[in-house]
């Protein structure tokens, strides 16, 4: 799950990045936003959404996006990292 | 007339609201893995950092058993203040609108700030002098009070700004300077200075008793939550 502000709300971390990196040479960005990645492993995908809802974002001032990677191969190794079925979606 | 104080894993301020309850009532300490409130009259979720602040501050603290009573007693028109990490659990647990943001300066602060009663026709307020400015200590990392217009909206219009900074006070870059705002029906608070930390002259300032002593009047004269207009939410 990645989950960051909603569009208008001041997000003082991406600030604070934003004016680092000029500082080191890097020129050109803007709209630099810090987030949050909650990853964990389940059985059961279909109340991730509520997961988020409920507890992992706040809706009010956070969106979130959910990205499903597939299953875990027997080795430890995530079986294909960018291949597996994805669900990406917006809190309202 | 009897407080409860929540004491969470990771609350620090908890011994001091117990203190400042004293001033005006009994009070004791109410463990949050217990669900039994102990016969209190008015609850306080005091400050500190309960779980750490994992996740955001207030999220998991609000899934704790004595939160699951306080928001049924809430429900039921009882008085509820949430002091700074006790405002974020409040409003994680959707009994006062609106949301606490990183404060615009990314630091943690700690200073006097002066508040300006806007609505004293709460039971939190009922003891200050409308228009009057209180001194209290602010300190938190995380009190930029949000919520969006047209919440602000229906919140001005209904009393629910309860408290603001004064003018240059607004350290933390609260939307419209709000320092503390109540529920729709007026029995649940929260505040992000610190009302616990300033009633002895020992520490600079007595403004934060009124809140207190609010409380306690409301409490000994009936006062009554309006629920027709749901008490339990924000």
């Amino acid at each position: 799950m990645l989950i960051r502000s909603k569009a208008g709300i001041l997000d003082p971390q991406g600030v604070a990045v934003e004016r680092a990196l000029p500082a080191l040479g890097f020129v050109g960005v803007s709209d630099v936003h810090v987030g949050r990645l909650v990853e964990l492993e389940l059985e059961d995908s279909s109340r991730l959404r509520e997961m988020c809802e409920k507890l992992l974002a706040n809706p009010l001032v956070e969106d979130y996006e959910i990205q499903l990677l597939g299953e875990t191969a027997p080795d430890g190794q995530g079986a294909d990292a960018t291949g597996g079925p994805s669900d990406r979606q917006q809190a309202k | 007339m009897k407080f409860g104080v929540l004491q969470f894993p990771g609350s620090c301020d908890e011994v001091d609201a117990l203190q400042a309850a004293r001033r005006v009532a009994d009070a004791e300490l109410l463990w949050y893995g217990e669900p039994d409130l102990r016969g209190a009259d008015a609850i306080i979720v005091p400050g500190g950092f309960s779980y750490g602040d994992y996740l955001r501050a207030g999220a998991i603290a609000r899934f704790s058993p004595a939160m699951e009573s306080v928001i049924a007693f809430a429900g039921a028109g009882g008085l509820v203040l949430g002091i700074c990490n006790g405002f974020q659990v409040l409003c994680e647990a959707h009994l006062l609108p609106g949301a606490l943001l990183v404060n615009a300066n990314r630091h943690f602060t700690f200073r006097q700030v002066r508040l300006q009663v806007v609505n004293a026709d709460t039971p939190f307020t009922r003891a200050c002098a409308r228009e009057a400015q209180l001194s209290i200590p602010a300190k938190h990392s995380w009190g930029r009070f949000y919520a969006d217009e047209q919440s602000l909206a229906t919140m001005e219009e209904a009393g629910q700004i309860v408290l603001r900074y004064a003018s240059g006070d607004n350290f933390n870059g609260s939307v419209r300077s709000i320092a503390g705002v109540c529920n729709e029906a007026r029995n649940v608070f929260g505040l992000m200075p610190h009302p616990e930390h300033a009633v002895d002259e020992l520490t600079g300032s007595t403004d934060g008793l009124c809140l207190f002593e609010s409380m306690r009047l409301a409490v000994e004269e009936g006062w009554r939550a309006d629920l027709g207009i749901s008490a339990g939410a924000a």
